[in-house]
């Protein structure tokens, strides 16, 4: 089964794969941000491997790391085929500043929410979403929390011996 | 100034029949929803952020919060994932608890769900006969992990502690004392009329709506796809088990009601067999540096103590890469993606949350249809607003 998705998209975009990867048994490609929507039609239209269910979107910060290199931001894409059983995933880096990606909203109305919620923890935006705005944070946070320079705070409670004081804020 | 048509209704967050914290903006013509638009986020609490900053021993009783009505389930998914990372082999013993301990699960969470969903539609009764049934798996929790909700008792590498001694003879009860429940909850709902006529042909959603929208669990099922991943991509030995997926045709919320049913009784199925041949074996597995040793091991062996010290002050260090392990949780496909990037660590956990992807097709399944529907709409998704918040 592996060879199959193997060669379909090595077929049709061998150049927008920059490489494989099967960590732990798990295939996935490493692709160019560009060819994102080409893919996901192709595998969305293809009656052969029956690609109809996206899983899952996410993404990782890399800052600090070595694979930062390659680019901060790393998105994945989870595809599954509900006929085969298999599951795959379509990886892609991202660079620092202003990242930017093709929404997949047009192809798959459940993108949406998935989309929304990586726009509002890390930042990155997806370009050609009908309603990209925050979805889980309040309104009136700035930043995006699941970024790593995003610090994990919390304030001092407020006692009697201190509730003069203003709040302390923990990093 | 044009003529308002429509009227914009705030619907929660406070409202109970959102069970949570859910609100919906509903713009209504008379009775009918034409536009629905769910508002989250009011309990979200950073899960995935926290976890980021623990050792990976310590994030597991983070997962226990997100959908605190099936704690089990979620510590299944994390540690199946991080066993995934860590390359490790579970005893044989240690999967067949797993899978005995994850159906009871499913079937609590479906007893909350079934008992709040019958009262959203006026069904009173129906809560007091399904939390009477709940308790009794709730006992076997604490039998198990010595606390009722937040059990963390399914730990990396295996199990807390050992099964309780009376365990085989509690679930055993737990086990005959649904059985009898369902039949009194068939006998309430399936042929009530109000029942019927509140659920049938609402909230209805093709098969491929369900897929087109990433639902899963019974949200995908009712609508006729037969997918559900303990079959599909099985884990933690549900191979060896004999059981039948339910599946719906219509897709409506009285199809789900249905199917939630026969889950529960495949549920019981599955127990039962996991009690009938529990092989014999220590309850975790043995990997130095990695997996606590057992408890009996740290107060005699040197070697053992140096391990536990070094596995509960640093940690474990993970390799670089991600893994995805998904379960079939009672509300869907509940996945872990977890990344290791070579320290103690983990980079990033990333929840993939069956009640937050289904809940964000409400719109699909409400606009159009009548008002009060809603209610129905959001009871039939069963979701849990901790899990969709995080």
């Amino acid at each position: 089964m592996e060879e199959q998705f193997r060669g379909f998209i090595k077929d049709q975009f061998g150049e927008a794969v920059i490489r494989e990867d099967d960590f732990r048994g798990e295939q996935s490609f490493y692709i160019k941000p560009e060819a994102l929507i080409d893919i996901c039609q192709a595998f969305l239209e293809d009656n052969e491997l029956q690609v109809r269910f996206l899983s899952d979107l996410t993404a990782i910060d890399w800052l600090g790391h070595e694979r930062e290199s390659e680019g901060r931001f790393e998105l994945i894409y989870n595809l599954y085929s509900l006929t085969h059983a298999h599951r795959f995933f379509l990886k892609m880096h991202l660079p620092a500043e202003a990242p930017k990606l093709a929404s997949l909203c047009d192809l798959w109305p459940g993108a949406n929410w998935m989309e929304r919620e990586v726009y509002d923890l890390f930042g990155i935006e997806f370009v050609g979403h009908p309603d990209l705005t925050k979805i889980l944070t309040p309104d009136d946070l700035e930043g995006h929390p699941l970024r790593r320079d995003f610090p994990l705070t919390y304030e001092q409670p407020q006692f009697s011996w201190n509730k003069d004081e203003p709040p302390e804020v923990i990093r | 100034m044009p003529e308002q048509k429509t009227v914009t209704l705030n619907m929660g967050p406070q409202h109970p029949s959102t069970h949570g914290v859910l609100r919906v903006l509903l713009e209504l013509d008379g009775e009918r929803v034409v536009k629905a638009t769910p508002v989250v986020g009011y309990l979200h609490t950073g899960i995935e952020k926290t976890m980021e900053s623990k050792l990976y021993y310590q994030a597991l009783v983070c997962t226990d919060r997100m959908d605190y009505l099936a704690p089990m389930s979620n510590n299944l998914g994390y540690c199946l994932a991080v066993e995934k990372l860590m390359d490790i082999e579970v005893p044989e013993k240690v999967q067949w608890a797993r899978v005995c301990l994850a159906e009871l699960t499913r079937i609590k969470s479906h007893l909350v769900w079934l008992g709040t969903h019958s009262i959203d539609l006026g069904a009173m009764s129906m809560l007091l006969y399904t939390f009477r049934d709940r308790e009794s798996i709730i006992d076997v929790y604490e039998a198990c992990g010595g606390q009722r909700m937040m059990t963390s008792y399914i730990r990396i590498g295996g199990l807390a502690h050992e099964l309780p001694v009376d365990f085989d003879k509690k679930v055993r009860r737990v086990v005959k004392q649904v059985n009898e429940g369902l039949v009194d909850y068939e006998n309430l709902l399936t042929n009530n009329e109000i029942f019927i006529n509140r659920t049938r042909n609402v909230a209805v959603i093709s098969a491929e709506d369900a897929i087109a929208w990433s639902l899963s669990g019974p949200m995908l099922r009712g609508s006729g796809v037969k997918h559900d991943l303990r079959k599909a991509n099985p884990y933690s030995g549900y191979e060896n088990f004999d059981f039948e997926i339910a599946y719906g045709e219509k897709g409506d919320a009285y199809d789900r009601y249905l199917l939630r049913l026969k889950e529960m009784r495949q549920s019981l199925r599955i127990i039962s067999q996991a009690l009938d041949g529990m092989p014999e074996g220590p309850y975790r597995a043995r990997v130095p540096g990695v997996v606590l040793p057992p408890k009996e091991d740290v107060l005699y062996k040197m070697e053992s103590m140096i391990f536990h010290f070094k596995i509960i002050t640093e940690g474990f260090k993970a390799p670089v890469g991600s893994v995805y392990q998904a379960i079939e949780s009672p509300k869907g496909e509940l996945g872990f993606l977890i990344t290791g990037d070579g320290s103690n660590r983990p980079r990033r956990v990333r929840v993939r949350p069956p009640s937050f992807v289904n809940l964000a097709s409400l719109p699909r399944l409400v606009e159009g249809g009548m008002f009060s529907d809603v209610v129905c709409a959001i009871g039939s998704i069963d979701i849990v607003l901790g899990e969709v918040d995080r």
